[in-house]
């Protein structure tokens, strides 16, 4: 796993992955007195030409993950490998030729191109840093080529950034990322601050030039809907932990941590019907700091489904089949089949538990009676309750 | 849901507006020719994307468009008063008590310096005779009824010390603060993470008896579904349909309404292979070409569309008005995309 490259292994490999800030204070020393516990041991890999999705809610440390994986931070603990190499201690130096496979693409296409330049700099200068051309006219080819290429014309070589609108300056971006011929990009909530109808254009465009160039995508973003589209696997994050992992389909279709199913329930369907008939999972209070985070699972402060021993025990991500994980001790919507083939995951944080506690708690509930009374699925969408398979439900405080 | 919108008389009519703001540039046709009713009781959305002038028509009902490069047409009646005429000092007795008002942003629209509570209070005692004390009481049950918890104690803390979802029910319970007949909603839950818009939604719909009417800005199709019972789609300053809920959401009559729907990427479907876009972006507000606005975009655009059809009804249910030459029939055929409501592909 440690050696794998270019030969059919994960483009991308994090571990145990933990990014602390120091919260620095006092009157004559600066001393640490807490820490922003942004990213706290995440371990997933990405294979080439995937598009990984992130999510969460603001805070959760989505965003600095990805950043982690880029090296724009250097980690506090674990280690990212990209096509095989331990960057996670590279120096600005050794990071540079890896720089020109990891590219970026911004939120606020506002803020993120320079004002005072024309496109044609802004997309031909890392061509120009990195060496990719010869003299000018090469640069302006590839850059006029480029352009052509996100939907924009060539005539826009010589135009500021103010002359576009927010669609189009998404599309400078992208030009920008693509500019060096990555093999990943990092694109952090690239739709969120466009227009519905525009996103649309963004994210299809996204999608033919993964064809087209066989790009691996980390795609951060706190609309589920845009991620679930965009992605083959999601991840879902809360507060700085990942809670569950899965192929895109599955966790919308099935998901097993609360904290997702409530994520899930919490967004407005565009249609009245489906939307009153719906039960809504509205979860109480807000996200706890990450300065000092809740102890064990993290989510129980606002779970509906919390007991004791999830205040106690961490729970490790437990491997569900097909590459679905998720760390709850109350998972939902899974079958006493499903309970019994569960192994912990060697994703797990190394602070987790180690036994899948779920296995003991639905063997309880199965001697109670399959599909007695706890047969609910809590507003899961399209759980498999009712077909007559036992589920592992707990009702709260069980 | 729970009003019988056509039984009662308007509480605000919009007629025949236009708002135009003088530039640099040009003028800047925000509004256009945009009339309608709000009634007692019910929650008008309206939708549009940036720059369609949904948010231009609700700060111009609370006055706050005025400046020396703004020119106004039409009428905004509210209780036998034209807001559009009014002087400042009408407008003052009226906003916030009779009509008010929460923005998008949270963290920017409550005083960073003063108690949360001070805030609240400053408003009750802007238009009632009351004490100190009495308002203090007041902020603090609005506190409570807006889901704070532990109102006595929060009233004396400051917006930093509160989240964001906190800081839009501190704003929410403003608004409540002096009964308004109207309460104007701009983007409410835009800013807030998808669990806290929950939240918000819930308190909203919670609040509905002792709102008034509410007319709720947003772009989020998701949220209208939630809580709106009447609709008006905007498009580049003008309205492009309206109808009640179930007419926009099931039967809407306008490429545009369709484009909004099938561009979203849903949850609750299963997804497809490309996600429906509306091609171009919208047109600018200076010079704006004559003709249907929506035209340069659609692709069943065709020769009338070079005249700018009137909002009228063109279907058999009352009150579902829009902006389109297509006839109700062509409609039904043209807005069928992979069996889902959405506009036919042009080239993105």
């Amino acid at each position: 796993m440690s050696t794998s490259a270019a030969n059919g292994g994960p483009l991308v490999e994090v571990e145990h992955l933990k990014q602390y800030f120091p919260i620095k204070g006092g009157i004559v020393f600066d001393r640490e007195i807490a820490r922003v516990h942004a990213v706290d041991d995440v371990t997933f890999a990405i294979r080439p030409g995937e598009t990984f999705g992130l999510v969460g809610e603001s805070g959760c440390g989505k965003s600095t993950l990805a950043r982690c994986v880029l090296r724009l931070l250097e980690p506090t603990a674990g280690t990212v490998r990209f096509e095989g190499t331990d960057v996670t201690h590279f120096g600005r130096h050794a990071m540079r030729p890896l720089r020109r496979q990891m590219q970026m693409i911004f939120q606020d296409p506002y803020a993120s191109l320079n004002p005072r330049k024309r496109i044609g700099q802004i997309v031909g200068d890392p061509i120009k840093l990195h060496g990719r051309a010869k003299g000018g006219a090469q640069v302006k080819t590839k850059v006029q080529d480029l352009l052509e290429r996100v939907g924009l014309s060539p005539e826009h070589y010589n135009r500021f950034p103010h002359e576009f609108s927010g669609g189009q300056r998404q599309r400078i971006g992208v030009a920008r990322a693509l500019a060096l011929e990555p093999k990943l990009i990092v694109a952090d909530e690239p739709v969120s601050a466009l227009d519905v109808s525009i996103q649309a254009q963004i994210i299809n465009l996204l999608d033919d030039l993964q064809d087209e160039f066989g790009l691996t995508y980390i795609f951060v973003a706190h609309d589920l809907g845009v991620v679930r589209h965009v992605s083959d696997r999601v991840a879902v994050m809360y507060l700085g932990k990942i809670v569950e992992v899965s192929p895109a389909d599955a966790l919308y279709d099935q998901p097993i941590h609360p904290y997702t199913a409530a994520l899930l329930s919490a967004i407005p369907i565009p249609d009245p019907k489906a939307n009153f008939a719906r039960e809504r999972i509205v979860l109480q209070g807000d996200v706890p700091s990450p300065i000092d985070p809740p102890a064990a699972c993290r989510f129980h402060t606002r779970c509906p489904r919390a007991t004791e021993v999830c205040s106690v025990v961490e729970p490790p991500l437990v491997d569900y089949g097909d590459g679905h994980l998720a760390a709850c001790h109350h998972p939902m919507g899974v079958s006493v089949a499903e309970l019994q083939r569960a192994v912990v995951a060697k994703e797990s944080p190394q602070g987790a538990g180690t036994e899948t506690p779920v296995l003991a708690e639905a063997a309880r509930d199965w001697a109670a009676g399959p599909g007695s009374d706890t047969a609910t699925t809590a507003g899961a969408p399209a759980a498999g309750a009712g077909d007559g398979t036992a589920t592992a439900e707990h009702p709260p405080g069980s | 849901m729970t009003v019988n919108p056509a039984a009662s008389e308007p509480l605000l009519s919009v007629e025949d507006l236009s708002v135009r703001f003088r530039t640099e540039d040009g003028v800047v046709r925000a509004v256009d020719h945009v009339s309608f009713e709000l009634r007692p009781g019910e929650v008008l959305a309206i939708v549009g994307e940036s720059g369609c002038g949904k948010s231009v028509t609700s700060q111009t009902i609370m006055g706050l468009t005025r400046s020396p490069n703004t020119e106004f047409d039409g009428r905004i009646m509210f209780g036998g008063v034209d807001l559009v005429a009014a002087d400042d000092q009408q407008l003052r007795k009226l906003r916030g008590s009779d009509i008010a008002m929460i923005f998008q942003d949270p963290m920017t629209s409550l005083h960073p310096v003063y108690r949360v509570g001070w805030q609240i209070a400053e408003q009750i005692r802007a238009h009632e005779k009351v004490t100190k004390a009495q308002a203090r009481e007041r902020a603090i049950e609005l506190l409570d009824r807006v889901g704070i918890p532990q109102p006595e104690r929060r009233v004396d803390n400051y917006p930093h010390e509160f989240s964001g979802g906190m800081r839009q029910r501190a704003m929410i319970a403003m608004a409540l603060a002096n009964k308004p007949r109207i309460l104007i909603a701009d983007e409410p839950t835009t800013a807030l993470d998808v669990t806290i818009q929950a939240q918000i939604i819930e308190l909203l719909s919670g609040l509905r008896g002792e709102l008034g009417s509410v007319v709720l800005i947003t772009h989020d199709l998701g949220v209208v579904a939630e809580i709106a019972d009447r609709v008006l789609v905007m498009y580049a300053g003008m309205i492009v349909e309206s109808g009640t809920l179930a007419e926009i959401f099931y039967d809407p009559q306008h490429p545009y309404t369709w484009g909004l729907l099938g561009s979203l990427a849903r949850v609750d479907r299963d997804r497809p292979g490309r996600l429906p876009s509306i091609k171009g972006m919208p047109p600018s507000l200076i010079n704006r070409p004559p003709g249907c606005p929506f035209a340069p975009r659609c692709p069943h655009e065709f020769d009338q569309c070079a005249q700018l059809p009137p909002i009228e009804q063109r279907v058999a249910t009352p009150a579902h008005l829009d902006r389109c030459w297509l006839t109700p029939e062509q409609k039904l055929v043209k807005r069928v995309v992979e069996g889902q409501i959405g506009l036919r592909a042009g080239a993105t």
